[in-house]
C-alpha cells in the first residue's frame, strides 16, 4: 500500500494499537531539559520506577540559563535551583548532561541536530513544543507536555492518536531576499496559526527542496505556529551530507547501511494526502509580524491589514492585538522605529543565520538607538562563530554578543525585552509577553533583523541590499 | 488522577480567540520544580496590573466576583503555543475541571487528559449560545454519555473523545499504568526492531 513518509516512519514505531483509541508509539530520542522534566523525574520516584532506556535520552540545560558569565553561578534563585534540580535527577538516574560548561550544551533543537543524534527514520520527542525541528531530518518529532515525560521515561512510549496528512508544497525559486525563515512566516500568514492543528505536515516542492539543513529546520521548527503536530521534509542528499561524520552519526559500513534505509523515506506518489497546500515561492517576500500571533503577518511592505470585513470573532481578536501592539490597521510598518534586534532562539541562532547576519553588517555600525542581542544556539555554534571572525565583525557593529542559550525567546531568563518596546526578533512567537511583560515582538528573518539593527527602523531589506 | 463524570456547574466566560499557553501561564512562572500552586498566576498578565497581584485588573473576568464555576468557556484555538503542561496544571489548580472551545491546540487537549482536566470541543454556534447566557445560568457535562448541556435553555451537544481517554478519565487511570502493563509487548518490539 502506497504510504507517506509520515506514515512508513509511524508505522514501523506502532507497537500495539488500541481499537477506537490511540496507538502505542515507541520513541527513539528523547530530549530534556530544566522546565518540563522535574515534575516527571519526581512522578518516577514516587512510583519507585527505574528510566526504562537511559541510553535513548539526551539532557541539556537551556531555557533558564543566563547567557552572559555562565561560569558563576546562577543568579535568580529560582532558575538556579531548577537548573541544579536537573544536574540532581541526572545524577540520580545515571543520565549525562549537557549543562553549562560541556562543550554540547546549547538548545536542545540545535544541540540535537549538530551532534548527529537526529536522524531519519526516527520518532523524536522532548517537553517543548519547537522539537519538530527535527523533522527537518524526515524524522517523526513532536513537542510533548510533562506527564508525556514521564511515560517516555518509564515505557520508552507513548499513547498517541495518529494526526492527518497535510502536504506544503513551494515551488520555484526564492526572491531576493527572501529567506526560510520569510517561507514559512508566510506559510502561517496563509492558513492561520490554527490552520494545521490536528495535522502532521510534510514540506515538499523544489523550493523546500533547495534549501540547506539548517534553513530546513527554520521551516520544520514554526510548525506548531500553525497548530500543526509537527512538520518533516523527507531526507535526501542534502541531509546526508549535513550529517556525516558528524559525532554521534553512524560510522563506517553502519553509515552506508543507515543511507540505504533512509533513501527509502520519502511519500509514495500515490499515497492519500488529507490536505494539500502549493505556493509559488516567487509569491513570498521578505515576511514580518504585526500581531500577538505568528499567523498575524505580512509582506514587509505591505499595510497592516483593515478589520472591518472580518468576522466578528476574528475582528475582536486582531483589534486586541493591534491595541498590544501599539499598531493601527491601515498603517504601515515599514521605517518604523523599533528599540530592541534579537538574533537567536530555536528558529534562527544556528551558524547559518549568523553568517548571514554577518554577511550584512560586515564594516557597518548598528543604530545607535537599538540594543541589538546575538545569541548562538549552542557551545559548538558561539565556537564556530568565533573561530569565523563573526563575532568580531557583530562585536564591531555595536552588537551584544551572548553565550548559548534560550535567551530573549520566552522572557524566563534573564534576557528580556522592556515593556512597551518593540524587538525584531528572530524567534518563533510574537504572543503578549513572550519576550517580557508588555514587550511587543515582530517576527522575522535574521536578514530583516539584521537590517533593522543598522538602520533603527523596519526595514525591507531588498532595498538595503541593493 | 481524580476520576471525572459528571460536571455541573456556573461558567467563566473568556470570550477570546487564539489564547495562547503565555497567557495561561507566562514563562517567568515555570520555575517550579512541582506541579502545585500555579493556580494564582492562570492568566497572570490579564488578570493583575504591573504583575502585582494586589492590583487586580477589574475588567478580567477572573476578577470579577458575578462569574464562578468548574467550567472555563473560551473562544477557538484554546491552548494554543508552547507544550508547557504548567497551563493545564494552572487551571486545574485554579479549580476548573473542564474547558470548553470551539477548537484545541493539540498539546495543550494531550496535556488537559493528561491531568483529568475534560476539554469539550463544541460548534461554533453552541459556543455562542454559551456566551450568550447569563452569570447565573450552569452548563452540565455528562462524561459517559459525551453530551454538554445549557441548562436553562436545553440545548445540547455531544463532544467526541476517543474510547481510551474516555475510560481513564471516567476511573481515573492514568497513561503509565497502562503503559507498564504493556512492558512486554515493548520489549518484543525492541527485541524485533532496534
Amino acid at each position: 500500500m502506497a504510504k507517506t513518509l509520515f506514515e512508513k516512519i509511524w508505522d514501523k514505531h506502532v507497537v500495539k494499537s488500541i481499537p477506537g483509541g490511540p496507538d502505542v508509539l515507541y520513541i527513539d530520542k528523547h530530549f530534556i531539559h530544566e522546565v518540563t522534566s522535574p515534575q516527571a523525574f519526581a512522578g518516577l520516584e514516587k512510583r519507585r520506577l527505574p528510566l526504562f532506556r537511559p541510553q535513548q535520552i539526551v539532557a541539556t540545560a537551556d531555557h533558564n540559563v543566563p547567557t552572559i558569565n555562565q561560569h558563576l553561578p546562577i543568579r535568580d534563585q529560582l532558575s538556579k535551583h531548577q537548573v541544579d534540580q536537573l544536574i540532581e535527577n541526572c545524577k540520580k538516574f545515571g543520565l549525562e548532561l549537557y549543562g553549562l560548561g560541556h562543550p554540547f550544551q546549547g538548545i536542545v533543537h540545535v544541540i540535537g541536530p549538530e551532534l548527529g543524534i537526529t536522524q531519519p527514520g526516527m520518532t523524536i520527542v522532548c517537553g517543548d513544543s519547537h522539537t519538530s525541528t527535527h523533522g527537518a531530518f524526515g524524522s517523526i518529532a513532536f513537542g510533548i507536555g510533562t506527564s508525556e515525560v514521564e511515560m517516555v521515561f518509564a515505557s520508552q512510549c507513548l499513547l498517541q492518536m495518529k494526526p492527518k496528512r497535510m502536504r506544503i508544497n513551494v515551488e520555484g525559486e526564492l526572491n531576493k531576499g527572501v529567506v526560510s525563515k520569510d517561507i514559512i512566516l508566510y506559510i502561517i500568514s496563509l492558513i492561520s496559526a490554527s490552520g494545521a492543528t490536528g495535522y502532521f505536515v510534510e514540506y515538499a516542492g523544489s523550493a523546500i527542496r533547495s534549501l540547506s539543513m539548517e534553513a530546513r529546520m527554520t521551516v520544520c521548527n514554526m510548525s506548531i505556529e500553525m497548530g500543526a503536530r509537527g512538520g518533516m521534509i523527507a531526507p535526501d542528499e542534502t541531509t546526508f551530507e549535513y550529517l556525516k561524520g558528524r559525532p554521534f552519526a553512524p560510522q563506517g559500513e553502519e553509515w552506508e547501511k543507515k543511507v540505504a534505509q533512509w533513501k527509502e523515506l520519502y511519500s509514495d506518489a500515490d499515497a492519500v494526502i488529507d490536505k494539500e497546500i502549493t505556493i509559488n515561492a516567487a509569491d513570498i517576500e521578505p515576511m514580518i509580524t504585526y500581531g500577538t500571533n505568528p499567523g498575524l503577518g505580512m509582506a514587509i511592505n505591505s499595510l497592516i491589514p483593515a478589520t472591518e470585513t472580518l468576522p466578528e470573532g476574528e475582528r475582536k481578536n486582531i483589534i486586541k492585538a493591534l491595541q498590544y501592539m501599539g499598531l493601527e490597521e491601515g498603517k504601515p510598518l515599514k521605517g518604523m522605529r523599533v528599540q530592541n534586534v534579537f538574533i537567536g532562539s530555536c528558529t534562527n541562532s544556528r551558524i547559518e543565520d549568523l553568517r548571514l547576519v554577518a554577511d550584512m553588517v560586515k564594516g557597518k555600525k548598528k543604530n545607535e538607538h537599538v540594543k541589538v542581542m546575538i545569541v548562538p544556539g549552542s557551545q559548538q555554534v558561539a565556537a564556530q562563530a568565533k573561530a569565523e571572525g563573526l563575532n568580531q565583525i557583530f562585536e564591531e557593529a555595536g552588537f551584544e554578543v551572548r553565550q548559548a542559550g534560550c535567551s530573549a525567546c520566552l522572557g524566563m531568563n534573564e534576557d528580556k525585552v522592556p515593556a512597551g518596546e518593540y524587538c525584531i526578533s528572530t524567534s518563533n512567537r510574537n504572543f503578549e509577553g513572550r519576550q517580557g511583560a508588555g514587550a511587543r515582538t515582530l517576527l522575522a528573518s535574521p536578514l530583516t533583523a539584521a537590517a533593522a539593527a543598522i538602520t533603527g527602523v523596519v526595514t525591507d531589506v531588498r532595498e538595503f541590499l541593493s | 488522577m481524580q476520576p471525572l463524570k459528571t460536571v455541573h456547574s456556573t461558567f467563566v466566560p473568556l470570550p477570546l480567540e487564539n489564547v495562547d499557553t503565555d497567557q495561561i501561564i507566562p514563562a517567568r512562572f515555570l520555575k517550579a520544580t512541582t506541579r502545585e500552586g500555579f493556580g494564582k498566576n492562570l492568566f497572570r498578565d490579564w488578570r493583575y496590573e504591573n504583575d502585582n497581584d494586589q492590583q487586580p485588573k477589574k475588567d478580567f473576568v477572573l476578577n470579577n466576583p458575578l462569574y464562578s464555576g468548574e467550567i472555563l468557556v473560551a473562544g477557538k484555538n484554546f491552548g494554543c503555543g508552547s507544550s508547557r503542561e504548567h497551563a493545564a496544571w494552572s487551571i486545574l489548580d485554579y479549580g476548573f475541571k473542564v474547558v470548553v472551545s470551539s477548537f484545541f491546540a493539540d498539546i495543550f487537549k494531550n496535556n488537559a487528559l493528561n491531568n483529568g482536566v475534560l476539554p469539550v470541543k463544541v460548534s461554533d454556534a453552541f459556543l455562542q449560545k454559551i456566551f450568550e447566557q447569563n452569570n447565573q445560568s450552569t452548563l452540565t457535562i455528562n462524561l459517559d454519555a459525551q453530551t454538554i448541556t445549557i441548562d436553562a435553555t436545553g440545548d445540547q451537544e455531544t463532544f467526541d473523545i476517543n474510547n481510551y481517554k474516555k475510560t481513564c478519565l471516567l476511573n481515573g487511570y492514568d497513561d503509565i499504568d497502562f503503559l507498564l502493563s504493556i512492558r512486554k509487548d515493548i520489549e518484543a518490539f525492541e527485541a524485533a526492531n532496534l
